[in-house]
């Protein structure tokens, strides 16, 4: 299972390009921010795209009543997540390695494929509930109080994906290059399970 | 005297007939040149997009600096330079006071002429800009990543400073030379003793290469004529500066007869380099003086005038081979060198020709020592042996010369209002267009550097008249757009310009756009009074002196309730702007203030000076609508009785 192990270990190693790029990304333009405000999630905190766009974005968000975005240490995920993709990337090479050496056979592959897949959904739920929060949990004392037109308080909950149109300002909420090398890794792994399952089968063959 | 008013009203006369028939001829190529399509599309630039070039306009007696795109001719801005501006405070902040300082005291005017941009090797770098203050003499650097002045320094000796303030090849010097010959050092005699009395100082001001700084490293102290204008010589003639005279006469009254009595005049060579060597070497006189240098820091957002005590001063015979006398007709104006540095065109204004010295000659007649006599022992060359041909009835009274980089100059000629260009090699004349009308100056974006960017030429001109819609007796002037890549010029555009343009520069925009800077950062403010956080805010007094240490973001001052005024305070409100997004500036007006309103940057702090006067509870707001409760921006200051015993308080939201 040489092949198949060094997938598996390639395919664990590129969830590190989380701890140096942005997972999430969300830009918000308007007509009168021609170079739009954005931030970059991390699963580290949250930075502004450019200097000063996290400021600025709080300016703005306190007309309408909203918190200011988070800092790292305001919210338990951005010591969480760290944590959790470092040992899974640790548990991804140690499980490439024995498979390399013939340790362990290939469905210890997939199991780390739906172990990581089963907290990837956790993440995105808590980062949706997050959003959610963040978006109508508004301040009653709010400078403008805007409605929906059933009188509804209305919400600024960005799109957990894709774009959505909100006041004067058009919203882009897209994964980012840490999501897709994460992504690419997770695929890499899935791809080592079957080429694992054909070289275990010849393993089995060759010793009987 | 007779005489030449007769010959005066000959050439008006003359003028007359030459611009009428111009004027049939073209207004027909003008009409068809606004009505064409084509022309429209040059010039049209769709809203959103940018301008292909940056041109900065002199204001003349504005005393500032205009900004303007081309093709487009729609202007961006205004930068005060020498002239107070209440539209953002300058020259009435207490930060900026000192800008306008002299040995004159405060001066919150000046007439800015020829703004000339910095280059490296002969090219246009974009770093600064430098002007020339006219009437009090001044040379100033404005910033081209901030578009504020930087800079003013106030040049000793002079007066009139208008052959200024041009710079040499590697921005090595800003040139400023005397228009007007004074006694140096001034003093009390009859004016009547001017020849050989008076002198006439040219100037060359270092700039330091990191941070532009200006220090005066010599004045060559010339004998007293006018030096109208100047230019440096690059390329072969780098180290060389020009200069043309006028009243070579030595006139000191009615000038413009009695200096115009001389068939030539003189282009003054300057071999700076020699000079420099010279006093690197300890040449020189040092001289008691005083003049005042003014820098504007952008890290304590405050400026600082220091005044000086000492020039050196460089006596030309003293510098052997340094200082030549070109034999130029007609009481020369404009004095330019083509982008070889191979010609020196001296534009005789009271002429119909062109003279055109050529540098080779001029250095052959040097070397042989063939001279013409001599004026205050300066070496006078012979007219015959340096110069390399004449354009030939070009027109009347020409005043400047741009060039192409395509072996073409562009001339104006202010008598009979047109703008010629003609080949440089050949001296023929290609074509000529009519200028609405007296055209003054005439600028190329790079017109005057080694590499001229060719496109448009933009003539000045100093008569409206009916050009636009009527706006009373008082008119602003126009300037008009040429497309001058075909053999022909075609007019594209007018448009007014503000003030009275004395000459332009312009640089491509792809130089200057990207380095335009944003904001100020909040944490590289270093003001002494600056409140960094709103926690910072607070009222100190001392004595009579009350200082508010506020800040402003949208939409509220902090703090914006102040109490414990007194009439007779003298209060400094100095405020400090925490926005750190583009273009989101506040003002601030106070009632009453007899000076002017802030407006402050992003990250700037700037102070404002009131003396309550009245008792009361007055009103101060932001100026500049910066968000949708601007209107809510606003605060009130109690002004209690003098003798009244209210203690200072201030607070936000309470």
């Amino acid at each position: 299972m040489k092949k198949a192990g060094i997938i598996m270990i390639i395919g664990s190693l590129l969830l590190l390009g989380l701890f140096k790029f942005p997972l999430w990304n969300i830009m918000l333009g308007a007509p009168q921010y021609p170079e739009p405000l954005g931030m970059n999630i991390y699963i580290t905190g949250i930075k502004g795209v450019s200097e000063f766009d996290i400021q600025n974005i709080d300016g703005l968000n306190h007309y309408i009543g909203m918190r200011t975005i988070p800092k790292t240490e305001d919210m338990w995920e951005f010591e969480v997540f760290p944590l959790v993709i470092g040992g899974m990337v640790a548990l991804g090479v140690v499980v490439g390695f024995l498979g390399f050496f013939g340790k362990v056979n290939h469905w210890w592959f997939i199991g780390w494929f739906a172990l990581m897949s089963v907290l990837g959904i956790m993440g995105m739920y808590d980062f949706n509930l997050w959003l959610t929060d963040y978006g109508t949990n508004l301040d009653p004392n709010a400078i403008m109080k805007m409605t929906n037109p059933d009188g509804t308080p209305m919400s600024y909950k960005p799109p957990l994906l894709g774009y959505q149109k909100m006041l004067n300002f058009d919203v882009d909420s897209w994964p980012h290059i840490g999501a897709y090398l994460m992504f690419v890794g997770m695929v890499l792994t899935v791809i080592a399970f079957f080429i694992g399952k054909k070289e275990w089968k010849k393993k089995v063959f060759a010793t009987t | 005297m007779k005489k030449s008013i007769n010959s005066l009203l000959m050439l008006a006369l003359l003028a007359g007939l030459i611009t009428s028939c111009n004027n049939s001829k073209s207004n027909k190529n003008g009409d068809r040149g606004a009505l064409a399509s084509s022309a429209a599309e040059k010039v049209y630039v769709a809203p959103g997009e940018h301008d292909e070039f940056y041109a900065f306009f002199s204001g003349g007696y504005s005393g500032n600096l205009t900004v303007y795109g081309l093709p487009s001719g729609r202007m961006f801005k205004e930068i005060p330079v020498f002239s107070q501006f209440p539209t953002n405070g300058y020259g009435y902040s207490e930060e900026t006071i000192p800008m306008l300082n002299t040995s004159h005291g405060f001066v919150p005017w000046d007439d800015l002429h020829h703004p000339d941009i910095s280059q490296t090797n002969g090219k246009l770098d974009g770093r600064w800009i430098f002007v020339n203050g006219n009437n009090t003499p001044r040379i100033a650097r404005v910033d081209l990543e901030t578009f504020e002045t930087e800079e003013i320094i106030e040049v000793p000796n002079s007066a009139g400073n208008h052959s200024s303030s041009f710079i040499t090849e590697n921005t090595e010097y800003v040139v400023a030379g005397t228009r007007f010959s004074v006694p140096v050092p001034q003093e009390d005699i009859p004016i009547n003793e001017y020849k050989g009395k008076f002198k006439g100082a040219l100037s060359f001001i270092s700039v330091e290469e990191e941070t532009g700084r200006m220090d005066i490293k010599f004045q060559l102290m010339m004998p007293g004529f006018d030096y109208d204008l100047s230019h440096p010589g690059r390329g072969k003639s780098h180290g060389w500066f020009f200069f043309t005279t006028y009243n070579t006469e030595e006139a000191n009254s009615l000038l413009e007869v009695n200096a115009s009595q001389n068939d030539k005049d003189f282009i003054a060579a300057v071999n700076w380099k020699k000079i420099e060597e010279y006093v690197n070497n300890g040449g020189g006189t040092k001289m008691p003086a005083n003049y005042a240098h003014n820098v504007y820091d952008h890290g304590t957002h405050n400026a600082t005038t220091t005044m000086k005590k000492e020039v050196l001063t460089v006596d030309p015979t003293k510098v052997p081979g340094a200082v030549f006398f070109l034999p130029t007709p007609k009481s020369p104006h404009g004095c330019d060198v083509d982008p070889t540095g191979s010609y020196i065109i001296g534009n005789g204004k009271l002429s119909a020709d062109l003279t055109i010295h050529s540098f080779d000659k001029m250095i052959d007649a040097i070397d042989n020592k063939k001279f013409d006599g001599e004026a205050y022992g300066i070496p006078i060359l012979s007219f015959e042996d340096i110069l390399a041909g004449t354009v030939k009835q070009a027109g009347l009274g020409p005043l400047h010369t741009e060039f192409d980089g395509k072996g073409n100059a562009y001339t104006t000629f202010f008598i009979s209002s047109e703008l010629v260009k003609w080949n440089i090699e050949t001296r023929e004349v290609i074509d000529r267009q009519p200028n609405y009308y007296s055209v003054g100056h005439v600028m190329i974006p790079g017109g005057n550097s080694a590499e001229p960017f060719g496109k448009y030429a933009v003539s000045m001109n100093k008569i409206t008249k009916d050009r636009y819609l009527p706006t009373g007796p008082e008119l602003e002037h126009s300037a008009q757009l040429f497309d001058i890549t075909g053999d022909k010029m075609e007019l594209l555009l007018d448009f007014p310009t503000h003030g009275e343009p004395h000459y332009a520069a312009g640089i491509p925009a792809e130089i200057l756009a990207p380095k335009s800077k944003k904001i100020y950062k909040l944490e590289e403010n270093k003001h002494e009074y600056a409140a960094l956080t709103s926690g910072d805010t607070r009222v100190e007094r001392d004595g009579k002196e009350v200082h508010i240490y506020m800040s402003m973001i949208r939409s509220h001052f902090t703090p914006d309730n102040i109490e414990g005024i007194k009439v007779g305070d003298k209060v400094y409100f100095h405020i400090t702007n925490h926005e750190q997004d583009f273009d989101v500036p506040h003002g601030f007006a106070m009632i009453g203030a007899n000076n002017a309103e802030l407006l402050i940057m992003p990250g700037q702090t700037k102070t404002l000076y009131w003396e309550p006067k009245q008792v009361g509870v007055w009103p101060f707001y932001c100026t500049d609508f910066c968000s949708a409760l601007h209107q809510e921006m606003q605060g009130y200051i109690r002004v209690s009785p003098e003798n009244s015993n209210i203690e200072l308080s201030w607070s936000l939201g309470e």
